[in-house]
């Protein structure tokens, strides 16, 4: 696990950015992506295209992986164990087994601790989490709603999330039992979530984050870091918001630095209203 | 007081392990940061986002002259990258070392392994290499090798590893880290 997690660590602070062709990955990571996610559609496309999303063609993930010199992710379908032990065989060097796909298993997640690449996983709040950290998860991610340019689900999962930790935090040796059984994880985990006063992986933000500001205000709210999905390369300009993303993320405090950072970037990916959404992916 | 390096990587847990020794420490965003240290720490991280922002906020220059007039460094993976004067699959940056390093030598993450490293003057410390670099050549002090390439050297106050003891609840490079500094 310490090598799996290892890995987590050394993006933290960083941004993972969604690519879709050699030549994107190649903008990502001049922009100063610490990792791209290589998938045949962005979230966005996922939604407007319609009928089940599944793992990408390996082909274009090995041009990716090809490309450039960071490490490269790719998606899984939850549940579906052999798309990540055909990403696996490809040597990616993460899987992210997301709800952005057509889920394959409505019941289970991959058990991960039978595989060598560290898996990230969504979450929208504490019990989410450890339950995927229990599966042998190496870092997890706020759900969001995927392809929306519209963060407020993120910041929902991640405000859940801080005020489960908070609880947590406060809760006696038999209340810590209580809720073990409740969320269905070991009672070492929550333990260990006490002990920290923090969740015991390596957290993203992800879902609907499309500005420079959606970025910081992720970072504000305490997670390690970002993925960026849609809101790179469905926007005005795409090399301009990379790199003010990946800036946004370093100076998250400093609304100084922020207010220069976010000015004529042109426009962001247009976002849309939840409550219309046919699918919530989040709820996969 | 030591510096961490705080523009992207494993920089809280490099200030953990110094809390847990109670060395002074605070993290280094800019310029002005650096000159409030006596010593600095380069965590893991991507060499190429950080070699970047090194750049912008001006760091790269003012460690460079820091560095130059003997402030002590302890770089770890990608910091080690940042150091060296030739790098084989990246931009060289802050040339402070004089080492040949190769990013990624290992292979992908799938390469990635940890290993008990015996390291002259610190003992075996337990380590992390997570898609390390290898030093192919250097004119530094190797104080540890694996596999026959060397995986910790010093040059002067300048010490390098191409692993991670901070990710293995390992203290006894950064003990001696803060030693060097004082």
């Amino acid at each position: 696990m310490v090598v799996k997690e290892g890995l987590a660590k050394m993006l933290k602070h960083g941004v993972i950015m969604d690519v879709v062709t050699a030549d994107q990955a190649k903008v990502a990571e001049k922009a100063g992506a610490v990792a791209v996610m290589a998938l045949e559609r962005v979230p966005s496309d996922i939604r407007a295209h319609g009928g089940v999303a599944r793992m990408s063609d390996p082909e274009m993930i090995t041009q990716i992986m090809e490309t450039v010199s960071i490490p490269v992710m790719a998606k899984s379908r939850i549940g579906h164990h052999v798309e990540a032990q055909i990403l696996e065989a490809l040597k990616v060097d993460f899987v992210d087994e997301s709800e952005v796909l057509t889920p394959a298993d409505e019941h289970a997640h991959v058990d991960k601790t039978q595989f060598t690449v560290p898996f990230v996983c969504g979450a929208r709040d504490l019990g989410e989490a450890l339950r995927r950290i229990n599966e042998g998860a190496a870092m997890i991610r706020t759900k969001g709603e995927a392809g929306t340019g519209n963060v407020v689900e993120a910041v929902r999962h991640m405000k859940t999330m801080n005020a489960d930790i908070d609880k947590v935090v406060h809760m006696s040796k038999a209340q810590l039992e209580k809720l073990a059984k409740e969320y269905k994880v070991p009672v070492q985990l929550l333990e260990k979530t006490q002990k920290l006063g923090r969740l015991p992986a390596v957290n993203f933000a992800a879902g609907g984050i499309a500005t420079p500001a959606d970025a910081a205000l992720m970072m504000q709210l305490g997670c390690d870091g970002v993925f960026v999905g849609s809101g790179i390369f469905k926007s005005q300009h795409p090399e301009k918001m990379a790199t003010a993303i990946v800036h946004a993320v370093l100076y998250y405090n400093n609304p100084e630095k922020l207010a220069a950072i976010s000015a004529g970037l042109k426009e962001p990916m247009k976002g849309l209203e939840i409550p219309g959404l046919e699918i919530k992916m989040q709820e996969r | 007081m030591i510096g961490i390096l705080a523009l992207q990587g494993d920089y809280d847990e490099h200030k953990e392990v110094l809390d847990s020794l109670h060395a002074n420490n605070m993290l280094v965003k800019t310029p002005e940061d650096l000159e409030k240290v006596k010593g600095l720490i380069m965590p893991g991280g991507e060499s190429t986002v950080q070699g970047m922002l090194l750049e912008e906020t001006g760091l790269a220059n003012a460690i460079f002259k820091r560095a130059k007039k003997g402030m002590p460094i302890f770089a770890t993976c990608a910091g080690a990258i940042l150091l060296a004067n030739k790098v084989i699959g990246g931009e060289k940056w802050l040339r402070l070392v004089d080492m040949t390093i190769e990013r990624n030598a290992y292979g992908r993450q799938y390469e990635s392994f940890n290993e008990d490293i015996s390291i002259e003057n610190i003992g075996v410390v337990h380590g992390a290499f997570i898609r390390a670099p290898i030093i192919k050549k250097t004119k530094a002090k190797v104080l540890a090798t694996f596999k026959d390439n060397p995986v910790v050297i010093q040059q002067d106050s300048i010490l390098v590893t191409t692993f991670h003891p901070e990710i293995c609840d390992e203290k006894h490079v950064h003990e001696y880290f803060v030693k060097m500094v004082k």
